[in-house]
């Protein structure tokens, strides 16, 4: 008896509650912004995982040609034996040597993001040096910009057999050939955010007595700033793919060279393991450049909430 | 009000234009005459409103006295020098919201010192005393974004009236403010007008805030851009608009801006035929 009472007296609060309280704002879905971005990052990388884990199961997926996650991810120790970064082909040297695998794995993942990561770089310096110097002589740019404009389509494969006979093999080749896929492309794109530069904002500069030197240096610049960001976060995945085709032929290791391993040794499983890798690596790079573009770029509001709505 | 294109130049004129014509893009295909003949002068400290239909070449005359462009007929004088190229004695300010996003509201107003290479400590010192004059001392470290867009164009005013120039031209700053957040704004600007001492040249299509500044109204034909009529306005300020002599004003401006935008229109649709 005295439990109906306290229950009856229970259901009359929370009824009371509810009355009184506003609904509270709609935020299903919503937990906590890291938290929140970490949770549907895992929910869409868990549902395509689990699509394939249940293709398999069926008997659609051939787990020869293609291995599940569990199996190219479930034998790490396996996988990583074929990262093998000892320089077994010079004279004198054991096949024997060499890191431990996990070191193997480690050397490779780091070299192929050094040569990333100085590709990037290079690129970006030189072609946003290149763009303003195109914009801010006019006969350097009347005379360097249709060539750029001829090799921008040049698809970065064409240039790999310049790229051995250049630099032979090691990691200059595989830098070249990421710079050589970026560069023409951010040229043209800096040349065009400097085109699109707020007029008001240059001609603000001149009416306060700005020489030309002066309008690049503090208005045109940093006006174009965020947009090359942006693209040198685009170009960031363009470089990881160019590299991979540049490591594919005789860079010596890295992650391109064991794709290309595991092409010729008929192992699925490697690929796919490889390919995990570079996604990951590829994101966390790209994690890391936005976190750079926040700190830099801290007048340029954070976008996204506008589609929101809709 | 005939003016008299054979008056001599004065130095002590802010703005003396004479027979300034300007044509866009000439002798290419696309070339189009924006300007034709234009004669005027503006007086040290005065306020002179450039009235006239969309397009009629009020900015661009705007921008031949700032010596952004030049101009391809006439001859125009600031203080009795040509303008032959920008210069801090003529600070320019624009509709939409010009302020370096990069910069702090304090280093915004300072930008025009820095440019000089005055020192941080100057620049300082320069920037609060003209924030001060608008109003806006307190925003000094604010980011522009952080501002409403009426404080934001008082920090344009400050950036310009840092340089202390002799004359501001102005490409119809209030225009994309609300009305309410507009009259406060012409109300601070004859404030800081006359408190500085520098003549104003203001471009506006609107009828009644030409009637609230102006000592002077020149009305713009359609393009290309004529002057077809000054108007002196007497009034004492604070106008009221709703004063029979306002009235009568805005509905001689009215009548006078009625027909230009009518040719306006008539041209607009002309040249959509033919394309």
């Amino acid at each position: 008896m005295p439990g109906d009472g306290t229950s009856a007296q229970a259901g009359r609060v929370t009824a009371g509650l509810g009355a009184a309280a506003p609904p509270p704002p709609a935020r299903r879905w919503r937990v906590g912004p890291v938290l929140d971005r970490l949770a549907w990052g895992a929910a869409s990388v868990g549902m395509f995982v689990l699509i394939w884990e249940v293709c398999w199961l069926v008997g659609w997926a051939d787990p020869k040609l293609l291995p599940p996650p569990h199996v190219f991810l479930g034998d790490i120790p396996d996988q990583a034996r074929f990262f093998n970064t000892a320089t077994r082909w010079q004279i004198g040297m054991n096949p024997a040597d060499g890191p431990s695998p996990y070191g193997a794995v480690a050397i490779t993942v780091a070299s192929t993001t050094m040569r990333v990561f100085a590709g990037l770089a290079i690129a970006t310096l030189l072609s946003v040096t290149i763009g303003v110097a195109i914009r801010y002589w006019e006969l350097f740019g009347k005379l360097t910009l249709p060539t750029i404009t001829l090799l921008s389509p040049v698809s970065p494969i064409a240039w790999l057999p310049v790229a051995i006979f250049l630099f032979g093999i090691g990691n200059a080749p595989a830098i070249f050939m990421v710079v050589v896929a970026l560069f023409f492309h951010m040229v043209l794109s800096t040349i065009s955010q400097i085109d699109n530069v707020n007029r008001n904002f240059i001609n603000v500069a001149r009416t306060m007595g700005a020489t030309k030197r002066q309008v690049y240096a503090r208005v045109i610049i940093p006006a174009i700033l965020p947009q090359l960001l942006i693209v040198l976060r685009l170009n960031l995945f363009a470089s990881w793919m160019v590299v991979l085709v540049a490591e594919t032929t005789g860079v010596g290791f890295g992650l391109g060279q064991v794709i290309m391993l595991a092409r010729n040794t008929f192992n699925p499983s490697l690929v796919f393991f490889t390919i995990a890798l570079i996604g990951l690596l590829g994101f966390a790079s790209d994690w890391l450049l936005r976190q750079v573009q926040r700190r830099v770029l801290y007048w340029v509001p954070e976008n996204g909430g506008v589609l929101r709505g809709l | 009000m005939v003016f008299d294109p054979a008056r001599p130049i004065s130095s002590a004129d802010a703005v003396a234009c004479r027979g300034v014509g300007k044509i866009w893009a000439a002798g290419t295909e696309r070339a189009h005459e924006a300007l034709i003949g234009i004669d005027l002068d503006v007086a040290a400290g005065e306020f002179v409103v450039l009235l006239g239909p969309s397009g009629c070449g009020k900015s661009t005359l705007l921008y031949l006295i700032a010596g952004l462009e030049p101009a391809t007929a006439g001859e125009i004088c600031s203080f009795g020098d040509p303008v032959e190229r920008p210069s801090p004695d003529r600070s320019l300010i624009f509709q939409e919201t010009s302020l370096f996003p990069w910069l702090s509201v304090g280093q915004n107003v300072a930008f025009g010192l820095a440019i000089r290479g005055d020192t941080a400590e100057a620049r300082r010192t320069v920037a609060k005393e003209a924030l001060a004059r608008v109003g806006l001392a307190a925003a000094i470290d604010k980011r522009p974004d952080e501002l409403s867009g009426g404080m934001r164009q008082r920090v344009a005013v400050a950036r310009a009236l840092a340089m202390r120039p002799k004359l501001l031209l102005m490409d119809e700053p209030f225009a994309a403010l609300d009305v309410q957040t507009r009259a406060k704004m012409q109300d601070f600007l004859l404030d800081v007008s006359r408190a500085s001492g520098a003549s104003v040249l203001f471009v506006t299509h609107s009828i009644d805030e030409a009637i609230a500044l102006a000592d002077r109204v020149v009305v713009f034909t359609a393009r290309p851009g004529r002057i077809k009529a000054i108007v002196p306005v007497a009034m004492p300020r604070p106008r009221d608009p709703f004063a029979p002599e306002c009235v009568d004003l805005r509905r001689a401006l009215t009548e006078a801006l009625r027909s230009e935008v009518d040719r306006a229109f008539a041209e607009q649709e002309a040249l959509a035929v033919t394309a």
